[in-house]
């Protein structure tokens, strides 16, 4: 049979960032499919040249626009390693409940962009009016959106006081209200069933040797989460990885339905435990050595590679994010799909280009 | 240089590499990143290996102008990303990759935005039969034969 090549992207409607693939099918079979990615390569990781050490945090937290938080609590953590700086114990704390709302919001995304991708366009809108909320209680505590600018090395900007702790803890459960609404559709509707289910299935052995990380390893029956590492205040929260076994679509769809209940657990953990203390100690000198810092953002592992050399200036700063490694999954969940699961399938890592380009 | 209990940097030569690789990949050993640093006449080389969340970096350098290296994608199929990666912004030569995307990887204004600003070494002759570079139309029959 003749092969045609589809191209597919870089603008596309269930693309909300720009990735292209050249999709070889026979018929209506997909036979290989090709990455090209770099329409938004930044050379965010040059800039460690002209941003000093201490003003670069800036930078981190623009790589991406959801998880933006978190690269710059994993740039600090980096960088505070190689100091040997003790951040405060209450800082370890709100960068914890920031993260998980981070994670909150960036899952209700995607299940938004899910909803929309299968045309299921009312579930797209409550998902999307649900992240709304959280990010509310974002701008409220830290009075961006998008952008925290909350990390510092050495701790933390903003504290949350303790009446904001506690309404923080009344919207919560509103929250959790509405996401227990919507995960039920997610999860139980069968047009959604029938859609996700038995589409894209990576084995538990595909899925570790092809290096992928986050709810994409998760669903194939590997516990994989960095947050067991300890960093910030995980050491002192129960965090048990979410885990599938089924390794297909449906199956990544509901590990990240159950995350978002065991975010909403983490932030009252955090809530109920945060301790009183400064939120940021004083940090001077320049960084001289090299850390590797991982932590787990709502896409997986992002590893962030820090060598100084005691200037002002960072000499080596590298990110490696979670849809760069799971990529590869991607072109091998492509090959031998139909043309109307790309959609689908492409969604199901949660890709973010501007993160994976830098 | 920072080592903790939870990672470990080991420089090995360039020889040692794939052997190396082969003999974590064979112990379970999840590829994590392939990273480079630029120095001042040399490109610094990191391999990231997780194993329960232990991190082992294999760590070696090769001279910035005309750098060099075996492609690890017959050990580790997913990495090709990071080998092209390596050449679009390093200019480092990768030699076997599963996938070559012939430079267009990252499609930059600059070219090697991270290499050597000296001038790329001479093409060099074809590699030996038995293991020619995979082109973009091979790959996907080379793929299960690769990654297993």
């Amino acid at each position: 049979m003749a092969r045609t090549i589809i191209p597919f992207g870089p603008q596309h409607p269930v693309l909300p960032e720009p990735i292209h693939l050249d999709l070889v099918v026979e018929d209506e079979k997909v036979i290989e499919a090709r990455p090209s990615i770099g329409f938004i390569h930044r050379g965010l990781e040059k800039l460690v040249e002209k941003k000093d050490y201490v003003e670069f945090v800036y930078v981190a937290e623009r790589i991406c626009g959801i998880c933006s938080f978190i690269h710059g609590q994993t740039y600090c953590q980096a960088v505070e390693a190689i100091m040997n700086v003790a951040v405060p114990p209450r800082a370890l704390y709100l960068r914890t409940i920031w993260g998980e709302l981070s994670r909150l919001h960036s899952h209700l995304l995607w299940m938004g962009l899910m909803a929309d991708a299968v045309g299921f366009e009312s579930l797209f809108m409550h998902s999307w009016r649900v992240r709304e909320r959280v990010l509310n209680i974002i701008e409220a505590t830290t009075g961006g959106r998008v952008i925290f600018g909350s990390c510092k090395i050495g701790g933390v900007r903003r504290d949350i006081d303790a009446a904001c702790l506690k309404s923080m803890l009344t919207e919560l459960d509103g929250i959790e209200r509405d996401i227990r609404d919507i995960t039920k559709v997610f999860i139980k509707d069968s047009s959604v069933k029938k859609r996700l289910g038995g589409v894209g299935v990576l084995s538990r052995q595909d899925a570790h040797d092809l290096g992928c990380v986050g709810p994409t390893l998760r669903a194939s029956g590997v516990a994989q989460d960095m947050r067991q590492l300890g960093y910030a205040a995980f050491k002192d929260l129960k965090v048990e990885p979410i885990t599938r076994n089924e390794g297909d679509s449906y199956a990544r769809c509901a590990v990240r339905c159950e995350e978002l209940f065991q975010s909403l657990n983490l932030i009252r953990q955090a809530i109920s435990k945060i301790p009183e203390s400064e939120i940021a100690v004083k940090v001077t000198g320049n960084p001289n050595g090299e850390f590797i810092a991982r932590t787990e953002q709502p896409r997986g592992e992002v590893v962030y590679c820090v060598k100084a050399n005691g200037t002002k200036n960072i000499q080596r700063f590298r990110v490696r994010t979670p849809t760069f490694a799971n990529l590869p999954a991607l072109v091998q969940l492509l090959q031998g799909c139909e043309l109307a699961d790309v959609p689908v399938l492409v969604l199901t890592i949660d890709p973010c280009i501007s993160c994976t380009e830098r | 240089m920072s080592s903790g209990p939870d990672q470990t940097f080991e420089t090995i030569p360039l020889q040692a590499l794939l052997e190396k690789v082969a003999e974590l990949r064979k112990q379970g050993y999840r590829l994590v990143q392939i990273g480079a640093t630029r120095l001042p006449e040399h490109v610094e080389l990191t391999y990231s290996f997780d194993l329960e969340s232990r991190l082992v970096n294999l760590r070696f350098q090769v001279p910035a102008a005309g750098a060099r290296v075996p492609s690890i994608s017959a050990i580790y199929w997913c990495a090709f990303l990071y080998e092209n990666e390596l050449h679009d912004l390093f200019n480092v030569q990768v030699d076997g990759m599963a996938v070559d995307f012939h430079g267009h990887l990252y499609e930059t204004t600059v070219k090697f935005p991270f290499g050597s600003t000296k001038a790329p070494a001479a093409k060099p002759a074809p590699a030996a039969a038995s293991a020619p570079p995979a082109t973009p139309a091979t790959a996907a029959a080379a793929l299960p034969a690769a990654k297993h």
